[in-house]
This record gives structure tokens, C-alpha cells and sequence, in this order.
């Protein structure tokens, strides 16, 4: 069994979603601003993000992100810093700790991921000896989209997935659109979560712009793979209601006439208006909330602004954990060349 | 094929104890002692459980050490070397197989873009120490795809080490070597080889498993090998010996990192190398090895080094295998041009 959705839920929803809307749109003026190089929106997802996150325990689970999960990155409490610093062009994969954060680094190859998050979840059972432990299965949760969906590796996690009952959650973001490709052009069938029935995985699909929906159904697709029973399709049926990158132009594929009727109700909207129909909390609670997600995204603005590059050195120190006599050369000639010019 | 085996006993005593073995045997015997002595270390790929590989190198591991630890997957090589780096992740050592080298190839993003990348993209946080056994190079006149050297493709890419064993001592104490790094191996097994019989004594030093060695002294010339070109050398050697010419037989063992200091010392000494290997010879590592020599000698060299290979072709049926693999006579010619070269 699940909890289900509490009005304090609501509120923590729409406290997270709102922040992340004000840091995806503050990066993308960043990027006009010069401060960043390119950056991926996530406009229109944060139901599905916020949503999808706050079913996992980070404490216990791991996260495999894309390279659009600023939403899930917040709500996992990676630092919004350390964050964009991969946009900043200062590391691949972001600076945070993923050993530590149990979010792994943001992955640019589209469905690169998915295995590790089926290799990490079948470590947790060979750790438990196939015995289902008393709080149950430490889960994998792994982000991929419409567009990932073609790629082979989904297939192939999602069969390995099945046939070792790993404990993983495959999250969907269907979010319309892979670049300039509409779904109908990208998914046969219309449906990533059917796909599960071929591979005896449950599988849901969900309204992604609602975000206690969301919620409830990666609740269910956790406990499910918690309990021992295997993987789970969560596929959010969303919008990405901005371009695919900075460098993007949707108007040579899209208008915004479609863009307005395909994309509905801004899913902030709507939890807003929920949490005021069910009185989870008052206009001033969700305005001050507002204002606490600019004043984040601001001082996320000062973080990025001051943070440095990291030193050259890096680019030989992280190949390995041993690195090869090699390498050391290359580094020392580098170092010589570096600072006799 | 011969009669397959069931894994022997690990050998534990701190005595040295040689006993004869086959490459495929010695190999056994160094992942039943990896999984006895490493809980976190998992054996997996197609048909490694149950069958024991269809080179019989896992035969007995997972009646042995559990069906959870040595398991069979799904017949997706992607998949394989996917889930490996999850379990890394997830703080296992995995040994995963593919089993035959050209079907490395469906795992390429996997290899190239995660394993090779995943301790650099985590700043060191996500190690990946994860050995991947490759049956590798021709000469058993098999189907397409199935005699392939990939060794310069695997070489050039940042994050990955890459190691071949020529014989059943080198199989042994390279496999136990690179189960143990903390790093990503491409472990590449002389599939031509594996019936091969010799001596494996079950001590480990350091100098026993880094950089090359040397398998055979000699004065007049070196022959730069690796995995089953190594013996062949050793027979052009002798055969060479006979004629009163000394060769020396320089085994490199680590493709990457390549021992730069042992060919130097080695040419140093006899001032000609032959590079011989398996691979086209466009882009082989045969190029680097020539130009570390060029690096470490040029000034002792008494000739250019010579590269006999395979040739810019893909990989012939069985029938012309023996046509594209650098065999006894090639490898001589390629020492004759050496010899009588001239300069100006």
C-alpha cells in the first residue's frame, strides 16, 4: 500500500514546483545573458519531475537523470550550483557528488542510463541474497523520454529488468516532442507504457502535468518494486512547453497556436488551483512560496556567476582511480608547456 | 572440442605449485580464485552459467560460487556492459563476457560513452572496476564477426586499460592482475590459444603482471607482439636461431598503458624492431609501437620499424585466415627487410 496524496503533499509540491519553474526560467536568461553557454528547459515538466522525485527516498534509492531533470535534480536536493555548473560548461555531468547525492551524474547520451539504473537495482538484490529485506528493496528510479524510447537500450533494460526482477522504475516523460519530432512520428503504438505488457511489466500511464497524480503513481510504481516484485512503467504524458535547448527554434516546427492548445493548462496552474480548492493552504502560503523560489534562483545566479573554473589538472587526475605513467606525462608536458606560455 | 572441466579447487597455499594448464583452464582457475577471494565480484554474460561459456572459461564457477554470482543474461551485449557499470555503481566488481569480439561492437556506446567515462563524468565518485573478458583475435576458422582485434579501437579511448595474455601463465596472473584495479580492463583472450598448454604457478608479484616482458631473450632484433602472435614469434625466433640470427621476443602484454621503457630498453639494445600483430595494419597499434621506438631510438635505430599485420580488408573467411594473419614466412620477409636495410 501507498499514502496516498496529503493536502501537506500538495503544498511541498507546489513549494518545489514552483522553484524549479523560477530556475528554469532564470537559466534560460541566463543563457541570453551570456552566463551559461546552452541550457535544456524543462518548462511544463515540473509536475512530472517534482512529481516523479518526491516517490523516492535519496536516502536509500538512486536517481539516473537525463540531461533535463533540473526539476528532479532540486527535488533530490542536489545544489542548484553544483547543477548548472555542467550548462556552465564547467564539468560533464555536473559538479555534485553522486555517490553521495545518489543522483547520478547528468548523462547526455539519450537512454545512456537506463541500464545502470537496471545493474545498480540487481546489485540491491544480490545484496540482500534474493531475499526481500524487511523495509524492502533500495529502487532505481531511471528518466528517459519519448525520443530515448527508440533507442535499443530501453529495450534491452527493460527486458534485463524483467528477467531479473530488478527493483527499478522506468519514469517516461512523454513530453510531445524529441527536438522537432512529434510523438506520433517517434513511438509506434502511441504508448511507451504499453510496451510493459510485451515484457510482463505494470505499467501506467498518468496525466504528467498533474502533479499529485504523478505522485501517487510513482508512489505505487516504488512500493511495487520496494516490495520484490520487479520493475515498473511510469509514463507522464506531458509538455515540453519551451525548445529542446537554448539553441533551439520550435517555430520552424511548431506554432504557438499548437503549442498553447497541446500544451493545456500550465500544470503550476493547476496544482494552484487545487490547493485553493482544498484549502491545503492560502494565496499568501503559495505567494510566499513564489517568492522564495525567485530569491533562490537569484542567489543560484550569484552561485554560478562566482564559481570558477576547476584547475587543468583535472582534465588527467579523473580519467582513473590509477592513472597510467602516460597520462602523468601528458600532464607534466602540459603543465610545463601551460606555464612556460 | 575437449572434455570440459569443473573449476579445480582454488589454490590458496603460499607455497608456489606449478601445474599444467591450458590458457582456458588457467583462466578458470583465476575467476574461481577471483570469486573466492572478492565477495563483491560477479561473473556474467551469455551462456557463462549454466554451459560455462562456449569456451568453457566459466565452466563449473556457478555451480561453485552460486547461480547469483556467475549468471547468464540476456543475449544483448549493450545490456551486458550496461548493467555491469549499474552493479559497479552499486559497489560490485563485475567481469562480464562478451562472447566473441566482434560482438563488442553492439556494446560500443556503453563501453566508450559510460565505462570508459563514467570516473571522469563522476570526478572520481562512481569507479568502475570492471574487467571485460574478450575471446578475441582469428585463427579457428570461425564465422563472420567472431575473429576480430579490436585492441587499437579499445586502445584510443580515454578511460580504458587494455591487456592481452599470449599463454596459460600470462592468462592467470593478468586476469587476477586486472579483477583487482580499480579501473575499467579490456581483457583480450587469444580465443586461438585457449587449448594451449603450459606451466601457471599461482604466485603474484607486481613485476609479474605490469608492463611487458620478456619471452624470449635475444640480441639481433626485437619482435613486438602481443596475445597469440607472441608464440608465433617465439617459433620465428627459433626457426631464425638456426641461421644464426638472435632474436628477441618482447611480449607487451598491456596494450594500454604500452611499456615505452621496456621498448626502449629492448631496442635499445638490438637497434631493430618488427611489430606484429593481427589487427589491418591502417591505425593499428603496430603505428604507435613504432612511433614510441622512433620516440625512445631513433638515434641507435639501424633501420625503420618494420609492421607486419593483418591487411586493410575486413576479416577473411576461414579459408583465407591463414592468408591475413602475419604467418611464419610474412614474418620473416618483414626481419629479412630489417636486416639488409640499407641506408640512403
Amino acid at each position: 500500500m501507498v499514502d496516498p496524496v496529503a493536502p501537506s503533499d500538495l503544498v511541498e509540491l507546489y513549494r518545489l514546483m514552483t522553484a524549479v519553474r523560477q530556475l528554469d526560467l532564470a537559466a534560460i536568461s541566463w543563457q541570453r545573458q551570456g552566463l551559461v553557454p546552452a541550457y535544456a528547459p524543462e518548462l511544463g515538466q515540473e509536475a512530472a519531475q517534482v512529481g516523479s522525485a518526491l516517490a523516492v527516498d535519496v536516502c536509500r534509492d538512486f536517481v539516473f537523470p537525463t540531461y533535463r531533470e533540473l526539476g528532479v535534480a532540486r527535488a533530490c536536493g542536489v545544489d542548484m550550483v553544483e547543477y548548472m555548473s555542467t550548462h556552465k560548461a564547467i564539468w560533464h555531468g555536473g559538479l555534485w557528488n553522486p555517490a553521495e547525492t545518489h543522483v547520478a551524474p547528468i548523462q547526455a547520451v539519450v537512454a545512456g542510463s537506463v541500464l545502470h539504473a537496471v545493474g545498480w537495482a540487481h546489485g540491491q538484490t544480490l545484496d540482500a541474497h534474493g531475499e526481500v529485506p524487511e523495509a524492502g528493496y533500495n529502487v532505481a528510479i531511471t528518466y528517459l523520454g519519448d525520443g530515448a524510447s527508440s533507442q535499443g537500450d530501453v529495450h534491452e533494460a527493460m527486458n534485463f529488468a524483467a528477467i531479473f526482477k530488478a527493483p527499478v522504475v522506468f519514469f517516461v516523460q512523454n513530453n510531445g516532442w524529441a527536438i522537432s519530432v512529434p510523438t506520433e512520428k517517434q513511438v509506434a503504438g502511441g504508448s511507451v507504457a504499453a510496451r510493459g505488457a510485451g515484457y510482463g511489466i505494470p505499467a501506467i500511464q498518468v496525466d504528467g502535468n498533474e502533479a499529485a497524480a504523478v505522485l501517487e503513481a510513482t508512489r505505487r510504481a516504488v512500493a511495487h518494486a520496494r516490495a520484490g516484485h520487479g520493475p515498473a512503467i511510469v509514463e507522464a504524458m506531458t509538455y515540453r512547453r519551451g525548445p529542446h535547448a537554448t539553441s533551439d527554434d520550435p517555430g520552424r516546427y511548431r506554432t504557438l497556436d499548437e503549442e498553447r492548445a497541446d500544451g493545456g493548462t500550465d500544470p503550476l496552474v493547476r496544482l494552484r488551483e487545487r490547493i485553493l480548492a482544498e484549502a491545503a493552504a492560502d494565496a499568501a502560503a503559495l505567494d510566499a512560496a513564489d517568492a522564495s523560489g525567485k530569491a533562490e534562483a537569484e542567489a543560484v545566479r550569484e552561485g554560478i556567476m562566482a564559481l570558477g573554473s576547476r584547475p587543468g589538472a583535472e582534465m588527467f587526475d579523473l580519467v582513473f582511480q590509477e592513472p597510467t605513467d602516460e597520462l602523468l606525462r601528458q600532464k607534466a608536458n602540459w603543465q610545463e608547456e601551460t606555464d612556460h606560455a | 572440442m575437449p572434455e570440459t572441466m569443473t573449476a579445480p579447487e582454488p589454490v590458496m597455499d603460499t607455497q608456489p605449485k606449478a601445474q599444467e594448464l591450458s590458457l582456458q583452464g588457467a583462466l578458470n582457475l583465476a575467476l574461481d580464485e577471483i570469486l573466492a577471494e572478492d565477495p563483491k565480484a560477479l561473473v556474467l554474460g551469455e551462456d557463462v552459467g549454466t554451459l560455462g561459456g562456449v569456451f568453457r572459461v566459466t565452466s563449473g564457477l556457478a555451480a561453485k560460487h552460486g547461480a547469483e554470482r556467475v549468471f547468464d543474461t540476456p543475449l544483448a551485449e549493450s545490456g551486458i556492459l550496461g548493467m555491469s557499470i549499474g552493479l559497479a555503481m552499486a559497489g560490485f566488481h563485475p567481469i562480464p563476457e562478451v562472447q566473441f569480439d566482434g560482438f563488442a561492437y553492439p556494446a560500443v556506446n556503453q563501453i566508450v560513452c559510460q565505462l570508459g567515462r563514467m570516473n571522469y563524468r563522476s570526478r572520481g565518485t562512481l569507479p568502475m572496476p570492471v574487467t571485460l573478458r574478450v575471446p578475441s583475435f582469428g585463427g579457428i576458422r570461425a564465422p563472420e564477426h567472431h575473429g576480430e582485434s579490436l585492441e587499437a579501437l579499445f586502445a584510443h579511448v580515454p578511460g580504458l586499460k587494455v591487456v592481452s595474455p599470449s599463454d596459460p601463465q600470462q592468462g592467470y596472473s593478468l586476469l587476477k592482475a586486472a579483477a583487482r584495479m580499480p579501473d575499467p580492463v579490456i581483457f583480450m583472450e587469444p580465443k586461438s590459444r585457449y587449448w594451449q598448454k603450459g606451466l601457471v604457478t599461482s604466485t603474484e608479484s607486481p613485476a609479474d603482471v605490469s608492463g611487458a616482458r620478456i619471452a624470449r631473450p635475444g640480441k639481433h632484433l626485437t619482435l613486438v607482439a602481443w596475445g597469440a602472435m607472441v608464440s608465433r614469434c617465439i617459433q620465428v625466433a627459433e626457426l631464425a636461431a638456426e641461421d644464426g640470427i638472435d632474436i628477441e621476443v618482447l611480449d607487451l602484454r598491456w596494450l594500454k598503458p604500452i611499456d615505452a621503457e621496456a621498448l626502449a630498453t629492448s631496442v635499445g639494445k638490438t637497434r631493430r624492431a618488427v611489430v606484429v600483430h593481427e589487427a589491418p595494419r591502417t591505425s593499428g597499434l603496430g603505428a604507435e609501437v613504432a612511433q614510441i621506438i622512433i620516440e625512445r631510438c631513433f638515434g641507435t635505430l639501424k633501420a625503420p620499424v618494420e609492421r607486419v599485420t593483418g591487411f586493410d580488408v575486413p576479416y577473411p573467411s576461414g579459408d583465407l585466415e591463414d592468408e591475413y594473419i602475419p604467418n611464419i614466412d610474412r614474418i620473416l620477409f618483414g626481419i629479412q627487410r630489417v636486416l639488409e636495410y640499407k641506408r640512403g
